[in-house]
């Protein structure tokens, strides 16, 4: 029975459905509530914290109280990184509205808000820097010291030949393109569970998290505390797109209090802060140049990649992520033989950025494919043939940044989305429409997705903490069941399906008898996390390793009881055999384990193995098409189809890669249409709620097709590419590019996102 | 995001919630539906001292024609006017509005009455209300009086009504079949707030030419607002396509819109204009 690459339902679902998921919030009984006080002021010199008198067994912790407490202070080594500090509470200067001043702690959430109301704060405000142009001007605050002029991260790349190929093009296309501010949006809000033990003195950190190991290192760094006593849990965690994958000041604050104060302290964030102080992102300003033949052949691209990444820095990737991403990933997937390119990281007065679901490419590919677009009218040529013309067709391919492009689909894909979209029909229905004064309109996408990149990848990074590797270890239990602890974490990403899936074939058994065990630092071995597109190729292929390892010494094992030899024993349907002969693997296991004198001089005492696998990356691809109409009179965008062709190698489960490509299209168009954090010019949030900040509602998302390629790579074990990313990668892109054309009669041309309709009629208005 | 300290009172019947806002005057507040109160005390933007929940007072919770009058009592939730709740325009206007409040389970708690008393100027049942002359029977104890709508909104979330007083109903004159009421909204996702609207009502005589015109402007300014020189324009001729469009300019301009961060004031006299046409060219298609 072959379980890999079917549509198995996921083993994660029935209980979440039945609304018997544990999430942190969940596990909080007996836990003092924590509130965290969060200032008012974008900047600011802190003067003063008093409480009025506070009701008994309340607490006001501020600065002052954490003596010894280290600054988060993520490094980098190259790319003119500075490196900043956040303070887990400040006590001299306020950095962004909803920055965490002080915590008070009371018997219940309600009396710990009444509580913190009460508090005074006293800061005497400054000028704030809040946008990418106030952190430029010469003379504007500065936020951190270490950071003359704001700027963290200045990373260049410039090819010789770069000017020599603008000289001789036939066609340059320049663009500059914004993209607005985001926020992840996971469905749950951060929250963290800490409670000291008094039998141990250890701390058990429960929180809503993506990377529990890395976040025990961090909290145990900055408290100087062993790593050894803390223990940290990821429970149901509902959603992290990459914004839980920081190390935030409110977890170390509650392990803190934990410790001195011996006891359970919960904080459950509210929406409000989680949309004003979790992490934001996406905040960005491109200028792009692109030279071309007159043939469509793409010679060189200069881009100046400019990030506004909030007042500090995350931890561990640092906020050159983002601008860094940009800058190695510009080329995508085309030919070009000459880049130069500029990326910088500034601090500003705003909520710090971090990762978040495609990190930087939804604004690459909006560059790229917005050029590509644009490039084709400049020349008098078809969209898609301009782009077929440059994609990469040849493997492995090396871009103008390092990076090797694996065996994939890029032309392939796009033929087939186009043939799939029906290009001819839609352009005589867009033209049926217009002469009724409606505006259809048509828009793709091609991208590459750079997945599963282990320590290599990172270490080019520069960064001071590097991840990379996942480290599996499995087990058979006495009675034959199968333990896989993994150090990843997922989250929403059903690993404990698929790794299920993997393991049974490895095995012989069923995905049933598999236990994949996860999220929980004293249940696993060290390991980095779910992000980056990365769970079924780096956990996937360190599982397919340690149940190839598994698998062997329960043939070793068999091969004696079966006296046979164990080149010839198969696992199959549960049991070990040879030819004809067979025996149960419950009964090996059980031999193993319970009549060890007949079996210990093969491989010792039990069934246990360990792997770890570390790959260099493997880029996935894709096509997305959509189809819009634009509301000329009210700028509205409705999107009537969106056709996503993608390769991600071999399908571990077809149903969730379906639904991690709808899940992310559904965040791309969200993007491209309706979510942005704004700011006002003092520095104050204006999207506080979600009144204000729009995810979208099931009705602004229309079906979804899929047509799933699989090309093979040599690059992954398992043969799966990441996926996780990729429809909010593409779907910006192409959303954009279908507005552009279906507004084609006014020469209205999409460079900022989201496309809202004030903007689109603005642009209407300006064009005519 | 957890709501202030309150006292919570559940009276059973009219007169006891009367003596009760009597007794707390600006420090209570009627609970209904709650579906905004609730959440602005969430945000701690309101903090009323008490709580007086009315939903437990059977007199309350009705809904009835009389006198050629909707009668729309204070428990009477969105979820009732999904389906027209008369015969008619009146009931068909209320329909086509009711499918744009919100969602499902906020449509079966808040009340009509309550987002008259609530006033959101987005409110499309205050929109409805000032188009069609709403008039508020506001109660308090020993007392009673009238408050037609168009002395019923004051500014943003403020009314005509008196601290120590319950909007106990409101009602719409039943229109007849020689009106044509049209509706349109614009949000960016389904359900939300308005960022324009318009609600619209000619009578047509016998020679099809408009009689009476009213059009009211939602969710563009602190209170709805009449259009009042376009419903003028369209009397005493044929509703044309044009003579709408005409209309329909004239009431982009004649109001004071809101502005915000996300919708410019440009921005929103451009909706006011689409919406107005498509509500006049909606009542007329049928």
């Amino acid at each position: 029975m072959n379980w890999t690459g079917r549509r198995l339902p996921r083993t994660e679902d029935p209980a979440l459905l039945r609304g018997e998921g544990a999430f942190t919030a969940d596990l909080a009984a007996g836990a003092r509530a924590v509130r965290f006080l969060r200032s008012p002021y974008a900047a600011g010199r802190i003067l003063s914290i008093s409480a009025p008198d506070l009701p008994h067994g309340a607490l006001l912790v501020t600065g002052a109280d954490l003596e010894g407490v280290g600054p988060i202070r993520p490094e980098l080594f190259r790319f003119n990184y500075r490196a900043i500090s956040q303070p887990v509470l400040p006590r001299e200067r306020v950095h962004f509205v909803g920055q965490p001043m002080a915590a008070v702690v009371a018997a219940t959430p309600e009396e710990a808000e009444d509580i913190a109301e009460a508090v005074l704060l006293e800061i005497e405000p400054e000028d704030p820097v809040v946008t990418i142009d106030d952190a430029l001007r010469p003379g504007a605050l500065t936020l951190h010291p270490e950071a003359p002029g704001n700027l963290v991260v200045d990373g260049v790349i410039r090819h010789p030949g770069c000017e020599a190929a603008f000289a001789r093009a036939d066609c340059i296309v320049e663009l500059t393109l914004r993209s607005g501010r985001q926020n992840a949006t996971p469905m749950e809000a951060r929250a963290g569970l800490a409670a000291y033990d008094r039998a141990t003195g250890r701390i058990r950190l429960t929180a809503s998290c993506q990377m529990p190991h890395m976040l025990r290192t961090g909290i145990a760094t900055l408290l100087g505390m062993a790593e050894a006593d803390l223990q940290v849990v990821a429970p149901d965690v509902g959603g992290g797109f990459g914004q839980k994958m920081a190390l935030f000041p409110e977890y170390p604050l509650l392990v803190w209090l934990a410790r001195r104060h011996r006891g359970s302290f919960c904080w459950v964030e509210d929406r409000n802060e989680n949309l004003i102080a979790s992490a934001h992102s996406r905040e960005q300003r491109h200028h792009l140049r692109a030279a071309f033949a007159a043939d469509g052949t793409l010679l060189g691209l200069e881009a100046d990649i400019l990030a506004n990444t909030g007042a500090f820095s995350c931890y561990p990737t640092t906020c050159g992520v983002e601008p860094l991403m940009a800058l190695a990933e510009y080329p995508g997937p085309y030919r070009l033989p000459t880049y130069a390119a500029r990326a910088r990281a500034l601090a500003t007065n705003t909520c710090p950025a971090a990762p978040y679901r495609g990190v930087s490419r939804p604004v690459v590919t909006f560059g790229l494919e917005r050029l590509m677009d644009r490039a084709a009218a400049a020349l008098g040529m078809d969209p898609v043939a301009l782009r077929r013309r440059n994609l990469v067709t040849d493997f492995p391919h090396v871009t103008p940044t390092g990076l090797t492009l694996d065996q994939a689909s890029y032309v392939e894909a796009l033929d087939r989305a186009v043939a799939a979209a029906d290009l001819p029909a839609f352009r005589a229905r867009q033209e049926a429409a217009r002469r009724e004064g409606r505006y259809l309109g048509l828009g793709l996408a091609v991208f590459n997705e750079r997945t599963g990149y282990g320590t290599p990848a990172f270490a080019a990074r520069g960064m001071g903490i590097v991840p990379g590797y996942e480290v599996v270890d499995i087990a058979m239990t006495p009675a034959g069941e199968v333990e896989v602890r993994i150090g990843a974490s997922p989250h929403g990403q059903g690993l404990r399906t698929t790794l299920a899936q993997l393991a049974a074939d490895r095995l012989g058994l069923e995905p049933s008898q598999i236990r994949v065990i996860h999220g929980d630092t004293d249940r696993t071995p060290y390991g980095w996390g779910s992000f980056a597109s990365r769970g079924a190729v780096i956990a996937g292929g360190a599982t397919q390793l340690a149940a190839d390892k598994l698998a062997a010494r329960l043939r070793r094992a068999a091969a004696r009881l079966l006296q046979a030899e164990p080149e010839a024993i198969a696992l199959r349907d549960g049991a070990a055999w040879a030819g004809e002969a067979s025996i149960p693997l419950t009964e090996v296991a059980r031999r193993v384990h319970q009549r060890s004198e007949q079996l210990s001089d093969l491989d010792g005492f039990n069934l246990a193995e360990t792997a770890q696998y570390d790959p260099g990356g493997t880029f996935s691809n894709a096509c997305h098409i959509a189809e819009v109409e634009v509301d000329a009179e009210t700028g509205h965008v409705r999107v009537h189809r969106f056709l996503v062709v993608e390769d991600a190698g071999r399908l571990l489960n077809p149903l969730i890669a379906d639904g991690q490509v709808h899940g992310g299209v559904a965040q791309g168009i969200a993007n491209a249409l309706l979510e942005e954090v704004l700011y006002a010019a003092d520095g104050n949030p204006l999207t506080g709620s979600l009144a204000d900040y729009l995810p979208p509602s099931a009705a602004e998302i229309p079906p979804i097709e899929i047509i799933h390629l699989e090309t093979e790579s040599p690059e992954t074990l398992t043969g799966a590419k990441g996926l996780g990313e990729g429809g909010a990668i593409g779907a910006p892109a192409a959303i954009a590019n279908a507005i552009s054309d279906a507004l084609s009669p006014f020469g209205v041309d999409i460079a900022e996102l989201p496309a809202t309709p004030a903007r689109i009629r603005a642009l209407i208005r300006n064009a005519r | 995001m957890k709501c202030p300290p309150f006292d919570y009172h559940a009276p059973r019947s009219q007169a006891e919630a009367l003596a009760l806002l009597a007794r707390h005057g600006e420090e209570g507040k009627i609970l209904a539906g709650g579906q905004s109160l609730v959440p602005t005390m969430a945000f701690r933007l309101a903090r009323p001292a008490s709580l007086i929940d009315i939903n437990r007072i059977a007199e309350l919770d009705t809904c009835r024609a009389e006198a050629n009058r909707l009668r729309i009592g204070a428990l009477a939730r969105h979820a009732r006017f999904e389906r027209p709740v008369v015969p008619g325009p009146t009931g068909a206007l209320l329909a086509r509005a009711a499918e744009h409040i919100a969602h499902a389970p906020i449509r079966t708690r808040g009340t009509f009455c309550g987002s008259l008393a609530h006033a959101d100027p987005a409110s499309e049942w205050c929109c409805i209300a000032l188009a069609l002359g709403a008039e508020m029977r506001v109660l308090r104890e020993g007392g009673e009086r009238l408050v037609p709508a168009a002395d019923w909104f004051q500014a943003v979330f403020t009314t005509a009504l008196g601290p120590d007083e319950l909007l106990a109903e409101a009602s719409l004159p039943i229109l007849g079949p020689d009106w044509r009421c049209g509706f349109a909204e614009f949000n960016r996702r389904a359900g939300d707030f308005a960022l324009a609207m318009a609600v619209t009502a000619l009578r047509l005589d016998v020679a099809g030419h408009v009689a009476e015109a009213r059009i009211a402007l939602g969710g563009v300014a602190g209170t709805p607002v009449l259009a009042r020189e376009a419903a003028a324009s369209l009397l005493g001729a044929p509703p044309t396509p044009d003579r709408l469009r005409a209309a329909a300019a004239l009431a982009a301009e004649g109001f004071e819109p809101t502005e915000d961060a996300q919708v410019p004031a440009d921005y929103r006299r451009d909706l006011v204009r689409a919406m107005t046409r498509r509500a006049l060219e909606g009542s007329l298609a049928a």
